[in-house]
């Protein structure tokens, strides 16, 4: 106690001006006329749209990837004040006034500065020299391609910044491990991978590939962890917990609160609602939830409802009926019923209304008190408006000639009776007496004459169908289908008896007074299945490409032209850069090939320790490069240069891993040492040289003429906008 | 069956466990000539090669914390018969359970009405179109020829009667092969575990399950693959067992077989290449243990890579390839598969109007043509009377290739400035079209003119659209094009099939290509046709005129260049990739998932529907499939345990040193195969069925021997002496018998059903159906 009377308080503080220096150039060369363009750029079309539905707190669904991007983005415009009202409807539409450019690419920005002195950690953490961890950074600072899309209102350098961060804190808690384990530091970088690991995911599915690869070398790391028999069975056991907490339930936890945060922050319907099915929507306010509110929940005899199919494919739609009929015969010739259609209809209709009829029973109204329906109940359908009685029965569906027709029963007074008996079994339930209930009960209809299952074919109809929906009757039912599902979404019980003030019944809105509060992780349950099924239909962009094409830079991407000068912005690479990093990876691969099978014949060309420095570099460097790219050549998506970014930084970081490989251990004596000094010296400016060549591409500025534009056309495949005199 | 147990006082359990009476015979053997003294103490590392030859070390028997004279060996399998008698047993009801009501039903049965067909077709040596290499159905044309078969039933739908035809003899065929199924699985299981009642419990899965007696009973193309298949697995496994003795005459049996099982398996399917891979990674791994073994000479290593490179790839690769040879000798005439493939490979084929042909050698103005796209696989320049739909691009006429011979393939070539009349003028000379020349292309049937602009295409949006524009005739300037010759000078004429030309729009400068997507429902699965705007010389962009009708030219018999073999087997293998990438699943359409497989979810439908029908129902036995789904978490389970174990450096006795190798590495082989063969199919696109799990299905099968056959005796390590051997035995007995109780119960899904359903109380089958989404 006291003690600091005795000795002095010093504070010792290390700077290293290396890493200052790098960090202040590379903000610099991010954030150098951040608000230039004031136009929309490119994809800012599409991440503008989200955050202003952020600021608008509208419910929105994106398949792109989980929402943390976009409400990082979103940040950036809370905190430059945006109100959000802004149109995002084409690229190169001038900014309004209301618009903080500024602030909504700050983000982004930041994050692309960082990762230049993030580079340099990594190599030193890899045991490195500062000056191969100086080259890496020099290289990532100057990307031209890394410049541009930190720019811009864009998420890849925002993930690429956490996949660094990731890797960075796993390499000091590696590192930290061997002296001092469960120390302080050791926990933050522990603790610090798994929430980086998460923000990664977070911010695009891409952050998945690093993260499996970060434990997978976490797994390799435990298991020598295990093997070492100095430590008792408990501290295995301890480090072995940590480690699972630490990269396996926070990484979770965090995801699951970006979801929580998201579906708090939007709470209003908007123009996503028809996607997700009729109980989420429920829980948005407005919208669905608006008519639904105060509906009653169980269907009884003589409800009024309207059928929603679960699927919502290829749209959703509700069961349907109007007065035409179908034709007598076919475009090719088949006969049909000649009854009433009955569709499936993707607009909210007073026709898509149908009453819930006791076979029994006459009277089309709800007795008192209600009787309600059960799992197994048989049931007849009417059509509300014109009171015809769902029917199906052994006629060829009009566009499906392997199931059944459905219609609505009209007696044309020839042999073919009416068969309108559906029995009604809740998919959903959890016992055989449940009680169907709105919204919630997913049903399916199966008739009672010929087992077929009412079913959504997915096929519009021809003209005379109104190009709705078809609704057939699937005879051979394989299982289970959500297309055959159906669930109650407007409810009410019917009172009147009488046709003509059933009508004006079926056209008041309906009202009444529960709310259904969905749980967070049901909701949760269902956006997320939603964000990974959704398909887009677009199949090809004007600059999409292949992975092919991405590793010699084929391609290019337009983001922005000027409305009247030359100038323009693409996300073109730094093509020195990009060779060198292919040729590096090639070189370790060899290299590393070649070791290998020496060693395996116990001929060591380099020494232990170098040998394992050299596997850990490369196996987080190649492999961090491959688990980036190679699932691109097994995905359907649409596909653009900028998903190669986080597999490109990757490979830069491998060049001074094998320059300096090179020369400590293959080029040993004096001359081909200075000659490679030299040569270093010589690639550098020419990289540096190249960067400074395209950077009018790369900062849309200054606008450069035709000849120059022609000048910079380095590869036939790119597509340079040049302007028509 | 001999019950004389006296030589025998404490034998080992493991070979003799089971009450088999040939097993005892061999056991008592064994027994006899293990002296008294060896007895129970025998550090039994396992015969090394075929089971026939074994190493032996005495050990003094028993420890002091061993009150009993502890047997260190399971299963000392010496004797022939100890092996052979229990393999002729399981071979019998093998045959037994497959052969059983053959002929039954005698009608088509699912997809007999494919492979039925296409064996017809090789007896009636008309070419054909498949998404299969052709080995699987030139195996059972083959077989259908031989027995009397002579190729005259047409195989039109499932359920169509055989009436007088013999089928017997393919569907034999087919139940010959998935019959050697299960023999190949006792001696894979037998020869990795050294374990007889591991070897007879998978053997008995495989006899006694549903699934794999249904798929083995028709003519299918599975039970032939997983012959193959399983035959390669058996071989591997034999030729690792000889590893101590390399380049032995045995050695050199074993490698090769594999290599000729390896061809067999692709040639089927292309499934087969899954077990490529996993002989692949086996040969690497083995290659690699090879490699650290300093006392072998590079050049010794040399010879070991060459045998592998010689054996596994090669030989594999030059069987295939003889097999497509030989595809192509027998089908020589023309038939339904001739428009997926090029001109020049039609030309083959006797009947097809391209062989001996005989048009006009020079194109001409007014002359009636088609145009075939020269990439592999590429169809025909078509157009039809539909438009294309609002949003993509114009809303004119769609232009595609289309592979099938149709008249909407004609096009009529006119000059671009004279109209149509004075061609079709008898009198008229004819004037023949030259290199660089501007024409217009008008669709016969249609009389719209091939048309370009600057639209997106539908599908490469960097392309321009390509549509039929313009009534009877009369369009734009954009539709002009230059003909263009590949490598012949201006003012050349052109030759039909064998000149590659190039049609150049005039106005944007774009060339008309074909990209080779599928375009949606809208365009009906045709392929798409564009104008691309880079000048690049590939395939896609070129084209060569196949029909040519001109009354007013002499037809002159032209001998089309004939392609090589290599370009034959190039081409037919890029039809193959596309036709199989083609049969995606149909939006709304219930298909079975992965993850279906393994739990039993959902059968197929084999025969029949109806009460009245006779059924027949491929659904796996699901007692059996149950089992060996367990099985595979418990494998699992039981590895990680034991591989920490062994990592944390746990001192195991030799017993459980042995058993955790048998389970590490002979289970962790089976694993991968069954890995291999499983998730593969998580990432496919294409449409997929429930039987496409039953490869994996046999290594689960394996599997299940082995896991409960180590499991049983770790459980009984730590037993007595006298309870162990019935513990075991009767663990082992219970697996059998609940394996053959539920084979009785299921067995009428495999052998025909007739009369209600099974929720019909009075089926024989009611009860059975424990899940709903059974079809029964």
């Amino acid at each position: 106690m006291l003690g600091f009377l005795k000795q002095p308080v010093v504070v010792t503080a290390e700077i290293n001006l290396n890493l200052v220096a790098l960090t202040v150039i590379g903000l610099v060369s991010r954030m150098w006329a951040l608000s230039y363009p004031t136009a929309v750029v490119f994809d800012e079309v599409y991440y503008g749209q989200f955050v202003s539905l952020y600021m608008k707190r509208i419910f929105f669904v994106d398949d792109s990837g989980p929402p943390f991007g976009h409400m990082l983005l979103a940040f950036g415009g809370y905190l430059g004040g945006f109100d959000g009202n802004f149109l995002w409807n084409r690229i190169g539409a001038e900014y309004s006034m209301n618009v903080p450019v500024w602030s909504l690419r700050l983000l982004p920005a930041l994050t692309g500065a960082l990762c230049v002195p993030l580079a340099y950690q990594i190599l030193v953490e890899l045991h490195f020299s500062h000056c191969a961890a100086l080259g890496a950074a020099l290289l990532i600072l100057f990307e031209n391609s890394l410049i541009t899309q930190s720019r811009l209102m864009l998420l890849e350098s925002v993930l690429i910044f956490f996949i660094l961060l990731a890797v960075l804190s796993y390499l000091k808690f590696y590192n930290l491990q061997k002296c001092s384990p469960f120390t302080a530091g050791w926990w933050f970088w522990l603790l610090l991978t798994g929430v980086a690991c998460s923000c990664a995911v977070g911010v695009k599915y891409m952050g998945l590939f690093t993260y499996l690869l970060l434990l997978a070398i976490a797994g390799v790391h435990a298991w020598h962890l295990i093997g070492d028999q100095t430590l008792s069975n408990v501290s295995v056991l301890g480090h072995l917990l940590a480690r699972g907490i630490a990269l396996v339930v926070i990484p979770v936890a965090m995801y699951l609160s970006f979801f929580y945060i998201h579906l708090t922050l939007l709470y209003r319907s908007g123009p996503h609602d028809q996607i997700m099915t009729s109980a989420f929507q429920a829980s948005l306010e407005g919208g669905l939830a608006r008519i639904t509110q105060g509906q009653p929940l169980e269907v009884a005899y003589g409800s009024q409802i309207t059928l929603r199919n679960v699927l919502g494919k290829p749209m959703p739609c509700w069961l349907h009926s109007h007065k035409n009929t179908y034709p007598i015969r076919y475009e090719n010739g088949r006969g049909s019923s000649h009854q009433q259609q009955v569709t499936c209809y993707p607009f909210k209709d007073v026709n898509n209304w149908w009453i819930v009829k006791d076979p029994g029973m006459q009277q089309l109204v709800v007795s008192n008190p209600p009787r309600p329906i059960r799992h197994g109940h048989i049931v007849q359908l009417v059509h509300g408006i014109t009171t015809r009685y769902l029917n199906t029965h052994d006629v060829a569906a009009p566009l499906s000639p392997h199931s059944q027709e459905i219609s609505c029963y009209v007696d044309y007074n020839i042999s073919m009776p009416a068969q309108n008996l559906w029995r009604v079994e809740i998919v959903n339930r959890e016992s055989d007496t449940d009680v169907w209930k709105t919204i919630l009960s997913e049903v399916r209809f199966v008739h009672v004459n010929t087992s077929a299952v009412l079913k959504l074919s997915g096929a519009s109809l021809p003209e005379w169908g109104y190009r709705q929906l078809e609704v057939i009757g699937e005879k051979l039912s394989k299982g289970y289908h959500q297309s055959m599902l159906w669930n109650v979404e407007e409810h009410r019980y019917g009172k009147s008896q009488e046709q003509k003030e059933r009508e004006v019944e079926l056209h008041s809105p309906t009202q009444a007074d529960i709310s259904k509060n969905l749980s967070f992780m049901a909701r949760f349950t269902e956006l997320q299945w939603k964000i990974l099924t959704l398909k887009n239909e677009e199949t090809e962009h004007k600059y999409s490409s292949s992975p092919l094409d991405w590793i010699t830079m084929d391609t290019n991407i337009a983001y922005w032209l000027h409305p009247t000068s030359g100038a323009q912005i693409h996300l073109i690479g730094n093509v020195l850069t990009w060779a060198s990093a292919n040729v590096a990876t090639l070189v370790y691969v060899c290299l590393f090939l070649w070791y290998l099978l020496r060693r395996r014949r116990k001929i060591c060309d380099i020494p232990e320790d170098a040998w394992w420095i050299w596997v850990a570099a490369g196996g987080l460097c190649v492999g961090g490069w491959a688990v980036n790219y190679i699932p691109f050549f097994m995905m359907e998506k649409t596909l653009f240069l900028y998903h190669y970014l986080p597999a490109l930084t990757f490979q830069i970081l491998l060049i001074p891993i094998v320059l300096q490989h090179l020369s400590d251990h293959v080029f040993r004596s004096q001359l081909p040492k200075n000659t490679f000094s030299a040569l270093m010296v010589a690639w550098f400016s020419s990289i540096y040289l190249v960067y400074r060549t395209f950077s009018p591409l790369t900062y849309g500025k200054p606008a450069l003429s035709a000849a120059e534009l022609r000048d910079l056309r380095w590869k036939d495949t790119w597509d340079i906008l040049i302007r028509k005199q | 069956m001999r019950r004389n147990r006296a030589p025998l006082p404490a034998m080992p359990y493991g070979a003799d466990s089971l009450s088999l009476g040939a097993v005892r015979g061999g056991a008592r053997r064994v027994g006899a000539r293990m002296t008294l003294a060896a007895r129970c103490c025998q550090a039994e590392t396992g015969p090394r090669c075929g089971g026939l030859r074994q190493r032996r070390s005495r050990r003094p028997a028993g420890g002091p914390n061993r009150p009993c004279p502890a047997p260190r060996s399971w299963a000392p399998l010496e004797a022939p018969v100890g092996v052979w008698a229990p393999l002729a047993i399981v071979t019998l009801l093998s045959f037994a359970s497959r052969f059983s009501r053959l002929s039954e039903p005698p009608h088509v049965c699912w997809d007999e009405t494919h492979f039925g067909k296409m064996g017809s077709y090789y007896i009636n040596r008309t070419f054909f179109f498949d998404v299969h290499p052709p080995l699987g159905k030139m195996l059972i044309g083959l077989a259908g020829y031989l027995s009397g078969y002579n190729g005259t039933f047409p195989f039109q739908k499932p359920g169509d009667r055989y009436e007088h035809h013999n089928y017997i003899g393919m569907r034999g065929f087919c139940a010959f092969l998935g019959s050697c199924l299960v023999p190949f699985a006792y001696l894979t299981v037998l020869e990795l575990s050294k374990s007889l009642s591991a070897a007879l419990l998978a053997a008995s899965i495989l006899i006694f399950d549903t699934g794999c007696i249904t798929l083995s009973q028709y003519i299918l193309l599975d039970p032939i693959l997983m012959f193959f298949l399983m035959g390669a697995v058996l071989s591997m496994v034999k030729y690792n067992s000889c590893a101590d003795r390399p380049f032995s005459a045995r050695w050199w049996f074993w490698l090769n077989l594999t290599g000729v099982n390896l061809a067999g398996a692709i040639g089927v399917k292309f499934v087969g290449l899954f077990v490529v891979l996993l002989v692949g990674l086996n040969t690497v791994y083995d290659l690699w243990k090879l490699l650290g073994d300093l006392s072998l000479s590079l050049v010794t290593l040399g010879k070991h890579l060459l045998a592998r490179v010689f054996c596994l790839i090669l030989l594999p690769l030059v069987l295939y390839t003889t097999q497509f040879a030989v595809h192509f000798a027998v089908l020589n005439k023309s038939g339904p598969g001739d428009g997926f493939f090029s001109s020049a490979f039609q030309s083959r084929l006797i009947g097809n109007n391209l062989h001996n042909v005989s048009v006009p050698e020079h194109l001409a103005y007014g002359s009636v043509i088609t145009m075939k796209n020269l990439r592999m696989a590429g169809g025909y320049l078509h157009s039809h009377w539909h438009l294309y739909p609002e949003g993509v691009g114009a809303r004119q006429q769609q232009v595609t290739a289309y592979l099938h011979k149709d008249s909407n393939n004609l096009w009529i070539i006119k000059k671009h400035d004279s109209n149509t009349a004075d061609h079709l003028d008898p009198a008229s000379s004819v004037e023949f079209v030259r290199h660089g020349d501007v024409i217009r292309l008008e669709h016969k049937e249609t009389s719209r003119n091939l048309h370009s602009h600057q639209h997106e295409a539908p599908m490469t949006r960097k392309h321009f659209q390509v549509t039929g524009y313009g009534i009877n005739g009369t369009g734009d300037s954009n539709d002009f094009w230059r003909i263009e010759v590949v490598g012949r000078k201006a003012g050349k004429r052109i030759k039909v099939l064998r000149s590659q030309i190039r049609l150049i729009h005039l106005a944007t400068g774009c060339i008309l290509g074909s990209s080779g997507k599928t375009l949606p429902k809208w365009g009906w699965e045709q392929v798409e046709v564009t104008c691309t705007p880079y000048v690049k010389d590939t395939p896609n962009a070129l084209w060569n005129i196949e029909d040519h009708i001109n009354p007013k030219l002499p037809n002159i018999s032209l001998d089309v260049l004939k392609p090589s073999f290599p370009e034959i087997l190039l081409e037919s293998h890029m039809v193959m990739i596309r036709g199989n990438s083609g049969l995606k699943p149909k939006e709304n359409e219930v298909t079975s998932k992965p993850w279906h497989w393994p739990i039993n979810y959902q059968g197929l439908r084999f025969s029949g529907i109806n009460e009245t029908d006779y059924r027949v129902y491929l659904l796996g036995n699901p007692v059996i499939w149950w089992l060996n789904l367990v099985t595979i978490g418990l494998y699992l389970l039981m590895a990680i345990c034991t591989t920490v174990a062994i990592k944390r450096g746990v001192q195991l006795t030799a017993e459980l040193k042995e058993l955790s190798k048998v389970l590490l590495h002979c289970g962790g082989q089976i694993m991968l195969g069954w890995l291999l063969h499983y998730l593969p199919f998580f990432m496919m696109g294409r449409v997929l069925y429930f039987h496409h799990y039953f490869p994996a299905m046999l290594f689960s099968s394996m599997l299940t021997g082995i896991t409960w056959d180590t499991l049983l005796k770790f459980c009984v390590e730590h037993l007595s002496c006298s309870v162990r051997r019935r513990v075991y035995l009767y663990g082992m007995l219970t697996l059998m018998l609940l394996i053959v109780f539920s084979f009785y119960l299921f067995h009428p899904l495999s052998y025909g059903m007739v009369g209600p359903m099974a929720s019909d109380p009075k089926s024989p089958m009611a009860g059975l159906r424990w899940l709903e989404s059974w079809e029964f």
